[in-house]
């Protein structure tokens, strides 16, 4: 197929391979220790599953997959928010397919469909815009989630809604930006990883440049990355070029979509319609500052938070749950104690085991022949 | 809401009430399709004897079929109701020979679209060589279902000496498709609309009693058969490694996909490999036989494509493992839910 194929030429797997194992092989052993990689992005995460990357790779490169799947991230009780909100009289909640799975404290919002809520899944805030139009007697309620990569699509939705006036509609806001919550990671004392892949659609939007103080006050090499398979490889061949050479910076290989100075529209958009939270709850991660966006006063008409009472209760993470020392990097999926026992894929404990992107669910799914090679 | 709208024109509850109505209804849509001769009695009656003449089992299967939208490229809901138990049964070994029909309909439903769904099972079943000798009725309020839910269940004779099962697999055995995986799940996704996907994509549904039986007349010693629907080639080959207790190792550049279909899992984020088929099978033979098996599948209209993409092994029972066009090897599990597309 054209367009795809291309990036996932095996021959040119191979010769890559061959090169990050020999830069592998040199760094580790002056380091005297695996190096460990993080890919920040749920999608990349998927990715190296789904093509099989890990078992690809030397021993001395350890993948930590990171935070970036904002539905793993999501902290129960705003499932609960949006189970209370389906539950008003007239109201209908929309939002994407994989926010369904995501267990609350009173469940997932697919129990709360089949005990005969409405609630609907969309492909786009679009979609639910046009069904607030289409259905005047309705309030549509679109539950927004995601990193900067939803979040332009979310802020173009809530501006045509005050164009239109159409105000049957509200936006139950749950993006996050990726930034603060690589720095906590970053300011972790037991820190373990030496370098990341950085998210390619997020920087589509934001640039290169918010990554900045990852090179310079971290001293760790982070290298924008497409979602690939061959760009996961060169990316991986980039961060240990620069770790060979002695570099820290912020290299782009995904320049074909995400530009330097990402894209001007995408941020006017974000900038007119979204500020800054203080906190943001992270599910396994905790509340991290300035992580979480919200409507500006002016939009306060389209604010849910603002036109419904929510219970906006803080739900604890599960205490058998390992998800923190996982996203932090401490420990491996399939070294957490609930793992595949009391958490797994159909009943999940723990944020990172909802979602396809997350590390759990891919381990579970996916993982366990890391670093089994293929036969062929 | 509900328009109102010509009598003879639309099913209302008068229709499912068990007077002229529904008679009329009957003797219209359905017998004047199905020329079943026995279909005005409450049971059909077959005699012993004919049964016993094509083998020494009975084969007996029921399906519900709902889908939206009822009518699809490459088929509708009544070709899928029949193919889909034909192929429990063709796939079981049997040669399927009747099958009843009952609908349950929404009133409000066009009549003229049930005159479709009616003429397009008939079609189907002679493609099948089944009869479809009895059947039921009914017709409720509007909500209390979607338009029209059909079942079919049906009777075959298992051909003796066919012993065909799940747990049948041996370690070394080869394992086949008959053809380009995820069709009709594709097909079915982009028809429903609210994707704006245009693909020229059909549904393969089709009867597999012909494929079936050309491949148990040139490999009588195939182990294990199913057609690949809900859930895909992944949950027949997770079944089938569980079942069996073998492990199940395939190569995906072997795994037969249309662009097509990439293209619509590549934009949604689904893995072909979880698609629904309507008239794809899995096949499993011993290694000695694989390659007559394949002559078998390719030789008949329905098999044109079949291939060969893994094999049966000892090590890692229970489990199914792919080697990736890109040289890598990942674990192909069981679904948990449905597949939902990913947002980001």
């Amino acid at each position: 197929m054209k367009f795809v194929d291309e990036f996932r030429d095996p021959v040119l797997a191979r010769s890559l391979l061959r090169e990050i194992e020999a830069l592998a092989a040199e760094v580790s052993a002056a380091r005297g220790r695996p190096i460990s990689i993080m890919e920040i992005c749920g999608g990349h995460t998927h990715a190296i599953f789904r093509f099989g990357i890990e078992g690809m790779l030397p021993p001395s490169i350890e993948l930590i997959h990171g935070p970036g799947c904002p539905v793993c991230v999501l902290p129960m009780g705003r499932v609960d928010d949006c189970i209370a909100l389906a539950e008003m009289p007239g109201v209908t909640l929309a939002t994407f397919g994989d926010a369904l799975r995501v267990p609350g404290a009173r469940g997932s919002l697919m129990e709360a469909k089949a005990r005969g809520l409405d609630v609907r899944t969309v492909y786009s805030p679009m979609d639910a815009l046009a069904m607030a139009r289409a259905e005047p007697e309705r309030i549509v309620v679109f539950f927004g989630l995601g990193f900067e990569t939803t979040m332009p699509s979310t802020a173009l939705t809530v501006l045509q809604a005050e164009r239109d006036g159409i105000r049957n509609f509200a936006l139950f806001c749950n993006h996050i930006t990726i930034i603060p919550t690589i720095q906590a990671l970053l300011d972790e004392p037991d820190l373990r990883i030496d370098g990341f892949l950085g998210p390619g659609h997020v920087s589509m939007v934001i640039g290169t440049e918010p990554y900045r103080f990852v090179a310079e006050r971290y001293a760790r090499p982070l290298v924008v990355s497409g979602f690939e398979p061959l760009d996961v490889l060169q990316s991986l061949w980039m961060v240990l070029k620069q770790m060979r050479e002695g570099r820290a910076e912020i290299e782009n290989q995904y320049a074909r979509v995400a530009r330097d100075a990402g894209s001007r529209a995408a941020q006017d958009a974000v900038g007119r319609v979204f500020e800054l939270r203080e906190f943001f709850e992270w599910r396994g991660l905790g509340s991290i500052p300035h992580s979480g966006v919200r409507l500006r006063e002016a939009f306060a008409a389209w604010d849910a938070e603002k036109r419904f009472l929510l219970p906006n209760l803080r739900v604890a993470d599960p205490e058998a749950c390992q998800c923190g020392d996982v996203l932090t990097g401490r420990i491996r999926p399939r070294d957490c104690r609930v793992f595949g026992t009391a958490c797994t894929p159909a009943t999940p404990l723990g944020a990172l085991m909802v979602s396809s992107e997350g590390s759990c669910a891919a381990y579970h799914r996916y993982g366990a022949l890391a670093r089994e090679p293929a036969s062929a | 809401m509900n328009r109102p709208r010509q009598p003879n024109t639309t099913i209302t509850l008068a229709h499912g009430g068990g007077g002229g109505a529904m008679k009329a209804l009957i003797d219209d849509v359905f017998l004047g399709a199905f020329d079943g001769d026995g279909a005005r009695e409450d049971a059909a009656c077959t005699p012993l004897a004919e049964l016993a003449a094509r083998g020494d089992r009975l084969a007996f299967t029921s399906d519900s079929y709902v889908v939206t939208p009822l009518v699809f490229p490459g088929g509708d809901i009544g070709r899928l109701a029949v193919c889909g138990t034909v192929n429990d049964l063709a796939t079981a070994g049997a040669v399927p020979l009747q099958l009843s029909c009952s609908v349950i309909l929404e009133e409000g439903l066009e009549i003229a679209l049930l005159r479709r769904i009616a003429q397009s099972m008939a079609s189907a079943a002679r493609e099948a060589g089944v009869r479809i000798v009895t059947g039921d009725t009914k017709v409720v309020p509007h909500g209390a279902c979607d338009r029209i839910f059909v079942n079919t269940a049906g009777v075959g004779v298992v051909r003796k000496g066919v012993a065909l099962s799940v747990a049948a697999c041996r370690p070394g055995d080869a394992v086949l498709v008959s053809g380009p995986l995820g069709d009709h799940g594709a097909a079915i996704l982009a028809a429903r609309g609210d994707l704006a996907l245009e693909t020229t994509l059909q549904s393969d549904c089709a009867p597999l009693d012909g494929l079936v039986a050309a491949l148990l007349d040139a490999v009588p010693g195939t182990r294990f058969i199913r057609d690949a629907t809900r859930g895909g080639l992944a949950t027949v080959l997770n079944e089938a490694a569980e079942a069996s207790r073998i492990g199940i190792a395939v190569t995906e550049t072997a795994i037969p996909v249309r662009d097509e279909v990439r293209g619509v899992c590549e934009i949604l984020g689904l893995d072909p490999l979880y698609l629904a088929n309507e008239g794809r099978m899995v096949v499993v033979v011993p290694p000695d036989r694989a390659e007559a098996a394949l002559a078998a599948l390719r030789a008949h209209p329905l098999g044109q494509e079949a291939a060969i993409i893994g094999a049966c092994a000892a090590e890692r029972p229970g489990r199914v493992v792919m080697d990736t066009a890109f040289g890598g090897r990942r674990i192909v599990d069981m679904l948990t839910g449905e597949q939902l597309p990913r947002i980001c």
